[in-house]
């Protein structure tokens, strides 16, 4: 039996597979393609990358916490001009495509940086962090209301060619309303879910766990939360693609984000423990294919079974 | 670096608190060098999901039937405490060989470790290739108590000068490493300084290190995530060339080791471990 078609398409691109990486949780790939064939999987998504380098939080960045972990590591990363001379070129030369994940402290830096990667080569969409639990002002994520979303989307379409997904956080109480909000002014998909915002403390010593003292937990812990999420967000725009990730750790996991209604899925926390699970995840869903005869992943996309 | 899963070939509990877990492991085996680590996951539990890096021990190209590698650990959680209950034959997944290793010096001749507590573990190994490379080795161990200095017998076997502090005077001298560093660096002629420990003890040595103008080459512990360089949880603050900036650098890609002097010490938070200031205080 031929091997089965996992290619998909995500806002008019084709991509191999539907496995493409979360943000933050590969860094440019480099690392990990000692491990991985890096061809395999639908895209890279690179870790956010800001106007100037960012020097991130102080440490301890990081509590495992149980079937996850919490961070706090404050978007370190060097800079949109070290994506481009450096990053970019490297992800060219092993030809696998790029989503660039872009972040900010105002509407004006992610215009910077949008404006910088507009013509990038091998950059086949970009995906906006306006979620990103550990900025200065944690209370006020862009993500965390309408407005400000669609003005962060609004201001970045301009000048972009390729398409752009809003990643919003879980952290809110209406997000098909945000999710509106950034389709409407110009995002044509949306990135579920970023991390969800957490705390741990030491009751030895009374601090917290982390120097930022709040932070993002991700890893199975918030795999319902998220799933749910993409549940929420297909039934309100079911023409709109959706990446779905939050604590995939295998192919079954992954499944579960695509029969709520993802288009591909993001591996995140896994790549840490595992660094092979882009590929495992892989591999798989074409098992699963072949199992349920399925032809292509469209099919079965958004087809949990609820009533009514 | 490789991931592989590997059998344990023994293991053993060594003294009071600390573990010896034996790993078949030909290919990291053959390239790994004193002060890198290993990365392994503990047994299925979907509670702690995490890789736990440890610093290699012991490597022997020339198993019994394969090339091993050891590892040293003592229980700190739940994820140490399921490595803890591993035995031969059990398989574990692994990857390594990790991080910039020690570096043997050129033409300085005489090297002193100086290991805090179970920080000792990385300094076997490397005593073993600085004394193959014709180095003299003076070992320095200090720890809280007796039970808690790691193997001072092999210490005292290829430690031209093998010294022992413990805090409650149970071994050796009544105090700290650093109470008997500067008679110790004079009576070897000590041209380098590695050491490893809690990084109270890493700051004090390399110090002592400056004041003596002997270079100290400091192997750090960190919190991971991932432990191959993609996550930037393990960061230390290090200083810039022109030491006007700090910067966050990966422990275990750019590290574990590093020149002392270039760490900020004076950056780091307030430990999060020390058992200090209960709330409300």
């Amino acid at each position: 039996m031929a091997a089965p078609d996992l290619s998909i398409d995500l806002a008019g691109i084709r991509l191999r597979s539907p496995v493409v990486t979360a943000s933050g949780c590969f860094a440019s790939g480099k690392e990990v393609s000692e491990f991985v064939d890096l061809k395999k999987i639908g895209a890279v998504v690179v870790k956010s990358m800001t106007m100037e380098p960012w020097p991130g939080k102080p440490t301890p960045r990081m509590a495992e916490t149980p079937s996850g972990m919490l961070n706090a590591i404050g978007l370190q990363n060097h800079g949109v001009e070290h994506f481009l001379a450096v990053d970019l070129p490297w992800l060219n030369r092993i030809g696998v495509p790029v989503i660039a994940s872009i972040a900010g402290n105002t509407v004006q830096e992610f215009i910077y940086v949008a404006e910088r990667l507009t013509g990038a080569p091998g950059v086949i969409a970009v995906e906006v962090n306006i979620s990103c639990p550990n900025l200065e002002d944690r209370n006020n994520m862009f993500s965390h209301d309408p407005k400000a979303t669609a003005s962060v989307l609004a201001s970045v379409r301009r000048g972009l060619e390729v398409p752009l997904f809003a990643k919003l956080s879980p952290n809110v109480t209406s997000l098909v309303d945000i999710a509106g909000a950034a389709l409407d002014n110009g995002a044509q998909g949306i990135s579920l879910i970023n991390t969800v915002m957490g705390m741990a403390i030491d009751i030895h010593t009374g601090r917290p766990k982390l120097a930022g003292v709040v932070g993002g937990l991700s890893g199975p812990a918030i795999r319902p939360i998220a799933v749910r999420c993409v549940f929420d967000v297909f039934r309100a725009f079911p023409h709109v693609p959706i990446i779905g990730m939050g604590g995939i750790m295998d192919s079954g996991d992954a499944l579960e984000f695509i029969l709520a209604g993802a288009t591909a899925v993001a591996v995140g926390t896994a790549n840490f423990i595992d660094p092979q699970s882009t590929t495992k995840v892989n591999e798989g869903i074409a098992a699963y294919m072949r199992e349920k005869g399925v032809n292509n992943l469209a099919s079965i996309r958004g087809r949990v079974k609820v009533e009514g | 670096m490789i991931q592989q899963v590997a059998q344990i070939l023994s293991y053993k509990k060594l003294r009071d608190d600390y573990y010896l877990l034996t790993i078949v492991a030909p290919e990291i085996a053959e390239t790994a060098k004193p002060g890198q680590f290993v990365n392994i996951r503990p047994p299925a539990d979907r509670q702690f999901i995490l890789r736990r890096p440890f610093s290699i021990y012991k490597v022997n190209r020339r198993g019994e039937w394969a090339a091993t590698i050891e590892v040293v650990f003592d229980i700190r959680g739940g994820g140490t405490a399921a490595l803890a209950s591993l035995r031969a034959h059990d398989m574990i997944d692994i990857v390594g060989p990790i991080g910039r290793p020690f570096a043997i010096p050129k033409t300085r001749k005489s090297c002193l470790l100086v290991g805090g507590g179970i920080g000792a573990v990385p300094l076997f190994y490397l005593a073993e290739e600085l004394k193959g490379a014709g180095k003299r080795v003076d070992v320095l161990w200090g720890a809280q108590t007796a039970h808690k200095l790691l193997n001072p017998i092999d210490a005292k076997r290829f430690g031209a000068q093998a010294v022992f502090t413990t805090e409650d005077g149970s071994e050796g001298v009544k105090g700290r490493v650093t109470d008997v560093m500067d008679e110790l660096l004079e009576k070897c002629g000590t041209e380098v300084i590695y050491a490893c420990g809690p990084n109270g003890m890493l700051e004090a040595v390399t110090r002592i290190g400056q004041k003596h103008r002997i270079p100290v080459q400091v192997a750090m512990e960190a919190l991971m995530g991932c432990g191959y360089g993609i996550c930037m949880t393990c960061v230390q603050p290090v200083w810039n060339r022109a030491h006007d900036q700090i910067v966050h650098v990966r422990t275990c890609v750019d590290g574990p080791v590093f020149n002392g002097a270039r760490i900020a010490w004076d950056a780091f938070a307030p430990d999060p471990g020390a058992r200090v200031a209960p709330v409300g205080n």
